[in-house]
């Protein structure tokens, strides 16, 4: 019962933040119900008892994509009026992308619910959610099972930040950089030069 | 919960080792002064002394820990001694590149201690690809050596021909790995399994219908893009611009190592889980061997600059490579091996040469600034027209040899046509070859290139020169391992 009504409530927060995210005139407005959308989608992954996905989508969805969306929003100068005046023109191709999607979603649910192989070789592949969590299952598959590829990919990122620095870090001159050692370093008597100044005259 | 056993990892030493020792040679290089040019060109030199050591230790180490087959890692990694054999090879064509590259570089201005470290990086990701026994480990060692070769190409960062070729070769790059990646998950798709040994057993299948269409289509793809990946026609559009472009080092290294290493994926893949298929594949593999020998011979003879001939050189030379690939015999596979170590020698012995054409300090590419070589320069002359004729396949170089180890097992397996056309074809390129030594001897005289020639490009001309002369007399111990790394490869 409380499950039900926890799912209920998570799912009608999700649509409407969804429709909310597309239909909000300040875009600021939008990115804010994403989040929320997406908060509500990682409940919905905790009552399916999915807590890994929850979360991992609020920690990469909500702490860095949304934040990047939020700054792209904010720095950058786009004008939402006129990127609207096409929607009508748009609608009919978009209703229809979104028909077939449908239509492919329905096959697949279609599939699932007719084919009783399918949906039985799709419960065998994942461990028991009762013997296992989520977070162990996964660590056991990348950190024991496939560690060598684990590391592998490892080595590639480390060859993509290597080849990035190599193309494009340049040496600049004339940078005045702070250097703490020598801030500290400086005495009086290298930088105060007393003077004494005769009464009237200046320097 | 059972504790996870800590694997073995004896049989993966050689690439811990050098993966441990990249890492250590990059936090070295980074913490070295660099307040002038003078330290930077310093740390350089350091570091591509340190990468050669460490290449040479690995070769110890992978030839030390040899013997058998041996999987690791959950049977994502094998070795075995096609792999050791393979690998020294790999191995010893990046040492040298490294060695001859360091005075170009520092020429150039462009000494920086990530170019060493750049190519152990790529050199590691080849060995990871001879080792594959998943397609997943395939892809991954793939992507880790194609990711250090775009950078390298572009090394030269400053020169517009330079930064043309690494972006050119990384966007057919990019798109020659999503023809591989399509082609695995067609085969995971129809097979269930991304493991070489299951693969094998899923397309035997109960003997009563053929493999399913899915997974032909499937070796389709991922035969395209290993093609790209060994520059066989027709995914060879790439090599001659990037050959051109790149500074002429890495072209060095681009001709020999990266190929080597493909092919040796090549012969993994087709004969290990598709080895089964062999009637599927086999007139995918004719067709672009006989495609590449021709547009190699042909396509060569107009050309000027010496580094695009060298890069239809190469395609040839891919070609009859894969003649006894299509062979799908233990003698095919033993062929091609001794043909990589032959054409390993060769063109470091070729590019060695290359790297000595200067004029005031400016790199010559064009074949006629070899004009009156035979008369400036007599040894350096006379090594290239030892390369050329043994490249041309005149006997008794070691040319000669690498071509009739190739030949044999194709008229064996009943390929006449291929080997009818792959004679034909070298005949036509000993053209282009002898022409270089005509101009070198008959030419008048341009200006001299620059002398003397450095020590170290001296010691490798020396040498390969040596083995390519001498193979021919002594061919035993390379035959030998040849013929077993060639039936490791049958024994999986």
């Amino acid at each position: 019962m409380i499950e039900a009504l926890a799912f209920y409530m998570f799912a009608a927060v999700t649509v409407a933040s969804g429709v909310l995210v597309i239909s909000a005139r300040n875009p600021v407005h939008s990115v804010l119900f994403l989040i929320l959308a997406f908060f509500n989608s990682a409940g919905l992954f905790v009552l399916l008892g999915a807590e890994f996905l929850a979360m991992i989508l609020v920690v990469v969805y909500v702490g860095a994509v949304a934040v990047l969306f939020m700054f792209v929003v904010m720095m950058l100068d786009i004008n939402f009026v006129e990127m609207r005046q096409g929607f009508l023109q748009y609608l009919p191709i978009g209703g229809v992308i979104g028909l077939i999607l449908l239509v492919e979603l329905a096959v697949v649910v279609g599939g699932w619910q007719l084919g009783p192989a399918i949906s039985a070789a799709g419960v065998a592949a994942t461990p028991d959610v009762a013997q296992v969590t989520n977070t162990q299952a996964l660590g056991q598959l990348l950190y024991t099972h496939y560690i060598y590829l684990f590391q592998a990919a490892g080595m590639v990122l480390l060859v993509a930040m290597v080849g990035a620095i190599v193309l494009t870090h340049r040496k600049r001159t004339g940078v005045k950089k702070q250097v703490i050692a020598d801030q500290l370093a400086r005495r009086a008597e290298e930088s105060v030069k007393l003077v004494k100044v005769d009464t009237g005259k200046g320097i | 919960m059972p504790m996870a056993q800590v694997p073995s990892l004896i049989p993966a030493a050689p690439e811990l080792f050098m993966a441990v020792m990249i890492m250590a040679m990059l936090m070295f290089g980074v913490f070295q002064k660099s307040a002038s040019a003078g330290d930077e060109v310093r740390t350089a030199r350091y570091v591509s002394h340190l990468s050669v050591a460490v290449l040479a230790l690995t070769v110890l180490i992978a030839v030390a820990f040899s013997g058998g087959r041996v999987l690791v890692f959950n049977e994502l990694f094998v070795t075995d001694d096609f792999a050791v054999f393979t690998k020294v090879l790999v191995l010893l064509a990046s040492a040298v590149t490294i060695l001859m590259a360091q005075s170009f570089l520092e020429r150039h201005k462009m000494a920086r201690f990530e170019y060493p470290i750049l190519i152990a990086f790529a050199s590691l990701g080849m060995m990871m690809m001879i080792s594959a026994n998943n397609l997943m480990s395939l892809y991954l060692g793939l992507e880790l050596q194609s990711l250090s070769l775009y950078v390298i190409a572009s090394f030269q960062r400053d020169d517009s021909r330079s930064t043309e070729a690494g972006l050119k070769y990384f966007v057919l790059g990019a798109l020659a790995s999503g023809m591989l990646l399509y082609g695995s998950s067609l085969i995971y798709g129809f097979t269930g399994t991304t493991d070489f040994a299951a693969i094998t057993a899923a397309v035997a299948g109960d003997g009563t219908h053929g493999p399913g269409l899915g997974v032909i289509f499937g070796i389709v793809f991922i035969l395209a893009g290993l093609a790209f990946k060994v520059s066989a026609v027709p995914f060879h559009m790439w090599t001659p611009d990037v050959y051109e472009g790149a500074p002429t080092p890495v072209t060095a290294f681009f001709a020999i190592a990266p190929k080597i290493a493909a092919l040796a994926l090549f012969m993994r893949v087709m004969v290990g889980p598709f080895g089964g298929l062999l009637a599927e594949w086999q007139q995918i593999v004719i067709f672009i061997s006989m495609a590449s020998m021709l547009l190699g011979a042909f396509a060569a003879l107009n050309q000027t600059n010496i580094k695009r001939l060298m890069a239809y050189s190469s395609i040839g030379h891919v070609g009859y490579a894969l003649i006894g690939i299509a062979a799908g015999s233990k003698a095919g596979i033993q062929g091609v091996l001794i043909y990589l170590t032959i054409y390993l020698a060769m063109n470091l012995g070729t590019f060695a040469c290359i790297l000595c054409m200067r004029r005031g300090d400016q790199m010559v590419e064009q074949i006629s600034d070899l004009a009156g070589l035979g008369k400036t320069h007599k040894m350096l002359a006379l090594a290239l027209t030892i390369f050329m004729f043994s490249m041309a396949g005149i006997p008794p170089l070691a040319g000669f040899i690498g071509k009739l180890y190739i030949f044999m097992p194709a008229i064996d397996a009943g390929l006449y046509s291929l080997a009818v056309v792959g004679v034909l074809a070298s005949v036509v390129s000993a053209v282009y070859y002898l022409r270089i030594i005509k101009i070198m001897y008959f030419d008048d005289v341009a200006d001299s290139l620059d002398r003397p020639v450095e020590k170290t490009i001296g010691w490798v001309l020396t040498l390969s020169g040596l083995f390519v002369v001498i193979m021919t007399f002594y061919p035993g111990p390379i035959l030998d391992s040849a013929k077993l790394a060639a039936a490791a490869l049958f024994a999986g």
